[in-house]
């Protein structure tokens, strides 16, 4: 299969000041290259910068060092063609659920006939017809969530980033979320980065998983994963590549035993 | 009859209209540990509330050797999901505290605390602060602390509910080690069917709101079990499509 590379992160390096002289690194020198219409899992420990990387990524910081580029043109700002969905759903209280879902095509001027359409389309997709008018409170946290990702779809965007979307859910609302968000992405085909910091979830999605140091982060290691899909997430194969994840991080453990 | 240790029998209860827990019978032997699974919200929290008597059973009674559940008379202990040691104590103070609130020796103190120390390995940070530790050896701490008590009864509610695999591995072989030690009688809620299996002589599976039983399931599978074997896979399957409703 030939693949188009979509997004290039070259060398880029991030700090933080935090008192005179003093700096705190949180990437060290990343480079990674993100194709078309991939499925790709970052997987690391608490705080080793994932987010920090997306936040570049989506061009809401910039590296000190190091460039990333969409389609040849260097990121340099927020951009309309980077959907984020968020750990903490980030859906709007006070607007109903389709409000929410057209707020992105609304905000650019588009038609109303035209973004409800679209808007429609995802909410069906997400499994929400029927919930059209009711509002955030009413809903359950995997609902909330569903919201968020209708509403990143329903932007078109050229590449799909989720922070961590299921990290708050009970662990059966995560497999069935998990299972579905691998269907959306089976029909609506979008280049994807989820990240994440639980392995199980990571082979349950990816079609290839980039696992970060601790901080600062680097890449350790990308593992493809060739299981179809929806995957066996007690097959043999799985199993065994769920165990030589796990093998690559490190387990830190305050013990002598 | 003797070699039950906790025996549930026909507990029932409703908030007002909602009926969450409905007639629900069951027998714990002596030294057993015991899982609890089912679907999200179907009322395992106020399972354990009412084994706790943190709330009191629209019917129903709760019998540990044979007498009604009283907290004034038996040890009851609980892990909660969120570590909950005592920040102002070191780790040995925090082990400690409850068998000093139960007023034992000075001597079955220092021996059960030595003890608990060694099997967690934490012999060398007795004299720190919880908060010196990382969030997972709180996590033991509040474990170790349960276990000390010679509880006649232990309940954890996910306590490894937030650790990712790696982790959770190595702390269900520590619990399994503890209770091994202590030879506690265990209920231990989780949503995780694997850690379940791992754990369980017995995995109590409940159905959707309101809970009742749906199965009581034997693991006889020796330990220490191997996740990748082929009789685990096939109790993981099987309790899997028993709860599953996506």
């Amino acid at each position: 299969m030939d693949k188009k590379l979509r997004l290039r992160i070259n060398e880029i390096s991030k700090s933080y000041k935090l008192k005179k002289k003093d700096y705190h690194k949180v990437i060290d020198s990343l480079s990674l290259d993100i194709f078309d219409n991939e499925f790709l899992v970052i997987l690391g420990p608490g705080h080793c910068g994932k987010t920090v990387l997306l936040n570049i990524i989506a061009g809401l910081e910039t590296p000190d060092v190091g460039f990333v580029e969409l389609d040849g043109v260097k990121i340099d700002g927020p951009n309309p063609d980077m959907g984020m969905v968020f750990q903490k759903t980030g859906v709007f209280p006070w607007l109903t659920v389709m409000e929410n879902v057209e707020l992105g095509p609304r905000f650019k001027g588009e038609a109303k006939s035209e973004r409800r359409e679209r808007a429609q389309k995802y909410i069906n997709l997400v499994g929400l017809q029927g919930f059209e008018s009711h509002r955030p409170p009413q809903l359950s946290g995997g609902m909330k969530q569903r919201v968020g990702i209708a509403r990143a779809y329903t932007n078109n965007p050229e590449i799909l980033i989720m922070d961590e979307p299921f990290g708050a859910l009970d662990a059966q609302t995560r497999y069935s979320m998990e299972e579905e968000i691998s269907n959306i992405w089976s029909i609506e085909k979008r280049t994807v980065i989820f990240v994440t910091n639980n392995i199980e979830e990571a082979l349950a999605l990816g079609d290839r998983i980039v696992l970060l140091t601790e901080c600062p982060a680097r890449v350790k290691e990308i593992y493809e994963v060739n299981m179809p899909r929806p995957r066996d997430l007690m097959s043999e194969e799985f199993l065994l590549l769920r165990q030589k994840i796990s093998e690559n991080t490190d387990l830190s453990i305050d013990s002598e035993v | 009859m003797s070699e039950n240790k906790i025996q549930v029998k026909n507990l029932t209860h409703a908030f007002g209209d909602l009926l969450v827990l409905d007639d629900i019978s069951f027998n714990i032997k002596n030294e057993e540990f015991v899982c609890v699974v089912g679907p999200t919200g179907c009322g395992k929290t106020t399972f354990l509330n009412l084994l706790t008597r943190l709330i009191i059973p629209t019917s129903g009674e709760i019998l540990i050797d044979g007498i009604p559940a009283d907290p004034k008379i038996h040890n009851i202990s609980f892990a909660f999901q969120e570590p909950s040691a005592f920040p102002w104590l070191t780790v040995e103070e925090n082990i400690a505290y409850g068998m000093k609130i139960k007023k034992e020796s000075k001597d079955v103190i220092k021996k059960r605390t030595d003890e608990v120390l060694n099997l967690l390995g934490l012999q060398k940070f007795r004299k720190q602060y919880p908060h010196q530790l990382s969030v997972s050896s709180e996590q033991r701490i509040v474990i170790g602390r349960s276990f000390a008590m010679h509880p006649d009864l232990l309940l954890m509610d996910e306590p490894y509910g937030q650790m990712d695999i790696k982790m959770r591995f190595y702390l269900e072989d520590e619990v399994i080690r503890l209770w091994k030690n202590f030879k506690s009688t265990v209920i231990f809620i989780t949503h995780n069917i694997e850690e379940a299996i791992y754990l369980a002589d017995k995995v109590i599976i409940l159905t959707n709101k309101p809970a009742k039983i749906k199965e009581e399931l034997e693991i006889n599978i020796p330990r220490p079990r191997d996740i990748a074997s082929k009789e685990f896979i096939e109790y993981r399957k099987y309790v899997t499509d028993q709860i599953k409703w996506w």
